[in-house]
């Protein structure tokens, strides 16, 4: 009982922070109907920036997190004025591998910019392990929990309530009626990217305290992961996306302590496989009726 | 002078010549009709004045302004609002978030309230409806709801394409008489219909298009008593 809920807790952290990377690559396919393959990179930048403003200039955890959110929102926001705008009317399949030369491009410049290697993530805090009926959280671990939560949370609100959370679900809806009632739709594109890099960015940071380790190739498989959760939990869809990735958090931390190890990564490849056949919606996924 | 005046207006979508030199215009107050088959372009026109289509060759002046250079959203701030074919309402978003979607160039808080107001005087079910995704509307539900949205905005030119499309006899009745009531409060419309002889009767002029050129014009009386119209439009 112990090992499970000591797990499941392992489990949360991680399927929160992926939950916080399926989000966006949600929200993007929502809005412009496009994968983002470059969406783990701009996690990886997001890690990096937080490794910067940690080890040289000794900021906080509130004011690093913050500090990878910025720029990875500028990041995501100037990627997709570059990249995929010029693309809006090009087949889809242009612009799907437009991101993948991204994702690529992002890889292999920050490999140049700064080595290929590994590098330990410095220390935010003192790590503090409580004990809980024999159950060990550690202070990260609560950290990466509560921040994942209420960074959701913002969004939910921000989508549900503000006027720009409306207009970006009135674009991926209907873009040209939106236009017509005054949206300016290229603008909304842009705060989408914007918002969905910054919870990528903030995922970095917390990658980073959670294994402390990155390394400029570190988005490549929790990009897919998180894709994968976004399809599961209904591409498209916010609350979604979040459920999605805890349970592949859940899965993966299941294999691994079961001794497969190995073979969490093919686990989340093979629920890609089964979603993809008997679920396509996902579970939270309309099936999208045929416009008259 | 005109409030709205198109010239020479042609439209292509790639090699299609979808609309092919043509001039109108709509004096401030009227209601214009606009009528013509399948595929003569009525769309093509309205969304071209209303900036979501560029034009290839023409003029577009609203109020002594070109605007055929603007943008959608210009368009609608100069009080130019569409009610698009198929109505297009925000589906997943409730009945009450698609009016506030067309309010979304609104300033003024108190303004927008009593917006708010007059639509659900107008369309009570909208009000009945108002926390209901619009999606679950019923057709003509969901052209009230396209027209209260169109509202919001204030226009002065109000662009409705085919508002009748697909409604039952007594709802056609109710739009049109909408549309009779928006006037007389000073909006003026053009109307896009299928249902000529509804749209004429009601119209101070009309035009009729046919493949990208207009072929007739006249008041809605003249086009109304016109034997080709009559030919065409209402089987001989
Ligand atoms: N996006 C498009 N791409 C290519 N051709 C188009 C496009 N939209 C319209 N057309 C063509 O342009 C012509 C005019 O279309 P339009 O929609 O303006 O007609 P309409 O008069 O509104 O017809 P309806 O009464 O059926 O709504 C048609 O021949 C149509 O096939
Ligand atoms: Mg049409």
């Amino acid at each position: 009982m112990q090992i499970v809920l000591q797990q499941i807790i392992n489990a949360l952290s991680l399927g929160s922070i992926y939950a916080l990377l399926a989000l966006g690559y949600s929200m993007v396919y929502g809005i412009i109907k496009l994968i983002n393959f470059a969406h783990g990179d701009i996690y990886m930048l997001g890690a990096f920036c937080a490794y910067y403003v940690i080890s040289l200039w000794h900021f906080n955890f509130i004011i690093a997190l913050l500090t990878a959110m910025i720029v990875s929102a500028l990041a995501g926001v100037v990627i997709e004025y570059f990249a995929y705008r010029p693309l809006r009317k090009s087949p889809r399949i242009a612009v799907l591998i437009t991101a993948i030369g991204v994702s690529f491009l992002l890889e292999n410049g920050m490999s140049y910019l700064v080595g290929s290697n590994a590098r330990s993530f410095p220390q935010v805090m003192e790590q503090v392990n409580y004990n809980i009926g024999g159950i060990v959280i550690s202070n990260i671990q609560i950290l990466i929990l509560a921040t994942a939560l209420i960074l959701m949370v913002l969004l939910q609100v921000t989508i549900k309530k503000t006027k720009m959370g409306r207009a970006m679900r009135a674009v991926s809806v209907d873009p040209d009626a939106a236009e017509l009632v005054g949206v300016n739709v290229n603008h909304t594109i842009s705060f989408t990217f914007a918002l969905g890099s910054a919870l990528a960015g903030a995922g970095g940071i917390l990658i980073g305290m959670y294994y402390n380790q990155i390394d400029p190739l570190m988005g490549m498989t929790p990009g897919i992961k998180a894709f994968v959760a976004a399809v599961l939990g209904g591409i498209g869809s916010v609350p979604g996306a979040s459920l999605g990735g805890f349970l592949i958090g859940i899965l993966e931390t299941f294999f691994q302590s079961i001794g497969l190890s190995a073979y969490k990564d093919a686990v989340v490849y093979f629920v890609l496989i089964v979603i993809l056949l008997f679920l396509p919606a996902g579970i939270f996924g309309k099936n999208t009726k045929e416009k008259v | 002078m005109a409030m709205l005046e198109v010239e020479n207006l042609s439209v292509n979508y790639g090699v299609i010549q979808a609309v092919k030199g043509v001039s109108f215009k709509i004096n401030e107050g009227e209601i214009v009709t606009l009528i013509g088959a399948n595929g003569a372009g009525k769309s093509t026109i309205v969304k071209t004045i209303s900036g979501l289509l560029k034009p290839k060759d023409g003029q577009i002046t609203y109020k002594g302004k070109s605007i055929v250079k603007e943008k959608a959203p210009q368009t609608v701030l100069d009080g130019i609002s569409q009610v698009p074919e198929g109505r297009h309402i925000f589906s997943g978003l409730t009945v009450m978030e698609n009016l506030q979607m067309g309010a979304f160039l609104q300033k003024n808080g108190s303004e927008v309230n009593k917006g708010y107001q007059e639509i659900f005087e107008r369309f009570p079910i909208l009000q009945k409806r108002k926390n209901q995704d619009a999606a679950t509307l019923s057709g003509g539900e969901q052209q009230m709801l396209a027209i209260g949205r169109a509202l919001m905005a204030k226009p002065k030119l109000l662009l409705l394409d085919e508002p009748s499309m697909g409604l039952s006899p007594l709802y056609i009745q109710e739009i049109f008489k909408i549309i009779k009531e928006l006037n007389k409060k000073g909006t003026t419309i053009l109307l896009i219909e299928q249902n000529a002889k509804q749209a004429l009767s009601i119209a101070d002029r009309g035009y009729v298009l046919a493949t990208g050129k207009i072929e007739l014009t006249g008041t809605g009386q003249e086009l109304l008593a016109n034997p080709e119209v009559q030919k065409v439009y209402f089987g001989g």
